[in-house]
């Protein structure tokens, strides 16, 4: 019996422990309506102590079986190996695992043959095992149940606080999952982290950081050119910049300023409550899609645009279409954060400026803008970090090649694109290459957590400011 | 402003000197700030209208790329079916051993020969490589056939169905051309509804690929990602709005919540590498792990939309419950909740249309293997949507261009399906005090 389905044994039984707990609650009425008091009334109510004899029930049992279930694959595979003749006892770590795969394919039904005949013959010890493992978690965590719901049982009685009970235990559901958030955290910041260090142990931080020269390469021979690999991860930066930071920004901030500007200033009502959510459609597109779009049409055609006019390096992989389609996605953002900031302008001061004979756009200008400039510029920058953690259109469309070039026309590479090209693919765990994808994305994850915590501070600062 | 008197003469007479409207300077001075008013406003304008025509753009380039992508062309064959040349007979195929017959005959062989008999001997290259499945199809289905001469439309090969759909480019496809023309003066060519991209999964050969094995996958790994990210959003958000004290704890609670909703998607592609496939050692390419990386992804959306609706909840239901003695998770559960779940549930399908169209994570654990049949379940290796439009694109074969458009409005009308559900519920639901 399976593990999945001894859990649902163990949630059939606390069913039916919720309803038996329940009737026998039910019984529990002070007597008479007519002659009891409040003192005879119960504590709490029936469906209360059913939910307090469930959750003894259950909670434990299950807790058990997640336990068991964590073991079991150790335990059996221990259990293969130790069924071994003494002479087939597999020497390194690889052949254990080989061995190991085996068995399992051959008692799934997956192999049709093993490659080592010593594993046909453990296959019988394993199926065994097997069985054995899962009845004991099967009679362990039924006893469990029952003895939990026999508990709780004994203690049902007119005055027992069931509600308080059940209560808890959903307090403390609730605080496990708030703390999830945090666990997750941690478990980027420390995966990160620990996947860096290993890749610093090889490379300089230094030489990362600062170095001119990426090539992550890792040579199939000794003698290859370029066998060392470089890990100079500036190009990259520069790329990522130059993509996400400068093109990018420079489509966005002006499109999306004078969006939201029109929209919320200047547009009917009506074309605005139409015209609003179509804007807010190009921030719902998949990236992919841009993606696909960037590389299918937008780059061939500033390609030919490049060859036409005669501008040098022109790729087919320019960081331009990768920019300005990404600015294109970012519009949206830019402008409802700048939209945002405007509404907060405290309404006298945009009075002030048109009583005193200033035209609408002048009031915009020198008035509503300036005055909103803190929540803008905070939302730029929420766009920038966003820019630069993009990463489906820049895989797609801009280039591999580490580039320092400032030609928009020519190809550049970002650090997320480098770091999806360094983890697909075949290679092993711990090489250098691979692990300097984790500190690219150490990189990523602290650039954009200072730009996002910079630009929060920045917004919240000004709306206090005029609250 | 230069028309009005200087601050000495003003001081002097107390009264400023009238605006002189006609002087010339000032009606020129005037004309050129209403002038740059309208071309404030122009640019505004521009502004809108240039994001709005991208988005007309981007979506009629998808819509015209893609629609060929759901038809293909087929060709009529006569096919002489004889068990000898099939080396099946109908009575395998009522036998037990069904399977391993019929992987044995060769359907691929008969469909060649006919192709090559009526067309001649570059007849072989009119049929697609994957063409005689739809022979086996009807084998499989009326094992009478057998002996038989079969005449049934055949799915084309590719470059004639680019030329079909004249998208013939190349010299290589370019000669296709008046084979087509000769195949359509007998009426032996059709393009019709390819009924089979709806139905299959990912292939090699561009006529015979399919969007089911993807948009199951993509199923898979959403349920994963709602089972988990829904309660777990909703029971934190609730946390945090109606019980958590004011204190470090909270703070970092919440610190860490607002910066997962900020992060860089293709970091949890890292940490779902690193810690599900790294550390526990789950499955690759497998849906159970790509629905634990969205989860966690997804899972501050959530939080964030259901502290939001939990919020907008009047105060005086809860001083209402409270008065009358429920305790307080009473009143969250039986009141409090049920009147945020509008919102709460809006902001879900919003998350979880996100994580549908999110392809970086999932490029990092694997999801980007070639899967040729649906994933049947949650361990089995898969691909989702954006992943399949991510793989068609890279495919050199310029049948594949229409193939990932046609992908891409599949996952567009998806998407919109979920918005336009989100937007119904807000407006249906939604209660405001």
């Amino acid at each position: 019996m399976s593990l999945s389905l001894i859990a649902l044994v163990i949630v059939a039984l606390a069913g039916v422990a919720f309803f038996a707990a329940r009737v026998r609650a039910a019984s529990f009425d002070g007597g008479d309506l007519a002659t009891r008091t409040a003192g005879d009334r119960p504590h709490s109510r029936p469906v209360y102590h059913g939910a307090f004899v469930a959750l003894a029930t259950a909670i434990p049992a299950l807790l058990l079986l997640a336990a068991f279930s964590f073991v079991e694959p150790r335990l059996l595979d221990a259990g293969v190996i130790a069924s071994l003749p003494a002479g087939d006892q597999p020497k390194s770590q690889i052949d254990r695992d080989a061995v190991i795969g085996e068995v399992k394919g051959l008692a799934s039904g997956d192999l049709a043959d093993a490659f080592n005949p010593a594993s046909k013959a453990a296959v019988p010890a394993y199926q065994a095992n097997k069985t054995r493992l899962q009845t004991e978690a099967l009679v362990g965590s039924v006893l469990l149940a029952v003895g939990g719901a026999a508990w709780a049982y004994t203690r049902l009685a007119p005055k027992f606080r069931a509600r308080n009970r059940v209560e808890r235990i959903v307090m403390a559901v609730l605080i496990l999952a708030s703390l999830i958030a945090v666990l997750t955290t941690f478990g980027i910041v420390f995966s990160l982290l620990f996947e860096s260090l290993r890749f610093f142990k090889m490379v300089s931080p230094f030489e990362f950081l600062f170095g001119l020269q990426w090539s992550p390469q890792t040579a199939i021979r000794a003698d290859q050119a370029g066998s060392s690999g470089a890990f100079g991860a500036v190009p990259l930066f520069w790329g990522t910049l130059f993509i996400g930071a400068i093109i990018a920004m420079i489509v966005a901030i002006p499109l999306g300023l004078m969006s939201a500007i029109w929209l919320t200033q200047y547009a009917p009502p009506r074309l605005r409550s139409v015209l609003k959510p179509v804007l807010e459609v190009l921030a719902g597109v998949p990236t992919v899609v841009y993606g696909f779009f960037a590389a299918l049409t937008v780059a061939p055609a500033l390609r030919d645009f490049a060859v036409a006019v005669g501008i040098p390096g022109a790729s087919s992989e320019s960081a331009l279409a990768a920019g300005l389609v990404m600015g294109v996605m970012i519009i949206p953002f830019v402008s409802s954060m700048a939209d945002d900031s405007m509404a907060a302008v405290p309404q006298a001061m945009r009075d002030g400026s048109l009583a005193m004979g200033a035209t609408a756009s002048e009031t915009i200008t020198k008035v509503l803008v300036p005055a909103a400039l803190p929540g803008i510029v905070g939302g730029v920058l929420l766009a920038v970090s966003r820019a630069i953690g993009e990463t489906m259109i820049v895989v797609m469309a801009a280039g591999l090649a580490a580039n320092m070039t400032a030609n928009p026309f020519a190809s550049v590479t970002t650090v997320t694109t480098q770091i999806v090209t360094l983890l697909t693919g075949d290679q092993e765990f711990d090489s250098s290459k691979t692990l300097s994808a984790f500190a690219l994305g150490l990189v990523l994850f602290v650039v954009t957590l200072i730009l996002n915590i910079i630009a929060l501070r920045v917004v919240k600062k000004y709306r206090e400011a005029y609250e | 402003m230069a028309s009005i008197a200087s601050p000495a003469a003003a001081h002097e007479h107390a009264v400023k000197a009238p605006t002189d409207w006609s002087d010339p300077a000032m009606t020129r001075r005037i004309r050129r700030r209403y002038a740059a008013e309208t071309r404030f406003r122009a640019f505004g304008f521009v502004a809108v209208a240039a994001s709005v025509l991208f988005l007309a753009f981007l979506l009629v380039n998808m819509l015209i790329n893609g629609i060929p992508g759901f038809l293909r062309t087929e060709i009529r064959l006569a096919i002489p079916v004889s068990a000898d040349k099939l080396h099946l007979t109908a009575d395998q195929l009522k036998g037990p051993n069904k399977e391993a017959a019929l992987s044995a005959a060769d359907f691929s062989g008969v469909v060649t020969a006919a192709a090559v008999t009526r067309f001649g001997d570059t007849g072989a290259q009119f049929v697609s490589d994957t063409g005689w499945t739809s022979l086996r199809a009807a084998v499989t289905a009326d094992p009478t056939l057998i002996g038989r001469t079969v005449t049934m439309w055949v799915p084309a090969a590719g470059n004639l169905d680019l030329v079909a759909k004249g998208k013939a480019a190349s010299a290589d496809e370019a000669g296709f051309k008046s084979a087509y023309a000769r195949l359509q003066h007998d009426g032996l060519v059709r393009t019709n509804f390819n009924g089979n991209f709806l139905q299959a999964a990912d292939s090699s050969d561009p006529v015979s690929v399919g969007i089911w094995g993807a948009f199951k996958g993509s199923m898979l790994t959403m349920f994963v990602t709602l089972i988990l990210s829904f309660p777990v959003g909703v029971l934190s958000a609730l946390y945090l709005e109606e019980y958590a004290p004011r204190n470090r704890w909270t703070d970092m609670i919440e610190v860490s919540i607002n910066n997962l909703a900020a992060v860089p998607s293709i970091i949890f592609g890292l940490l779902g590498l690193a810690v599900f496939l790294g550390t526990f050692d789950l499955p690759r390419s497998a849906p159970i792990v790509g629905g634990l990386t969205l989860a966690l992804m997804t899972m501050p959306v959530i939080v964030i939309a259901g502290r939001n609706a939990i919020k907008a909840v009047a105060p005086s239901i809860r001083d209402a419950a409270l008065g009358i003695g429920a305790s307080p998770v009473q009143v969250v559960f039986q009141h409090v909740l049920p009147l945020a779940l509008p919102g709460i549930l809006t902001g879900t399908i919003i998350g979880m249309a996100r994580a549908l169209g999110e392809t970086a994570p999932l490029l990092l654990i694997g999801m980007r293997a070639f899967v040729g049949a649906p994933p049947s379940g949650l361990t089995q290796p898969a691909t989702v949507l954006p992943m399949q439009v991510y793989l068609w694109s890279n495919e050199v074969n310029r049948s594949f261009v229409e193939k990932t458009s046609a992908a891409i409005i599949v996952l567009l009308l998806f998407l919109l399906l979920m918005n336009g559900i989100a937007i119904y519920l807000r407006n249906r639901f939604e209660r405001r005090w």
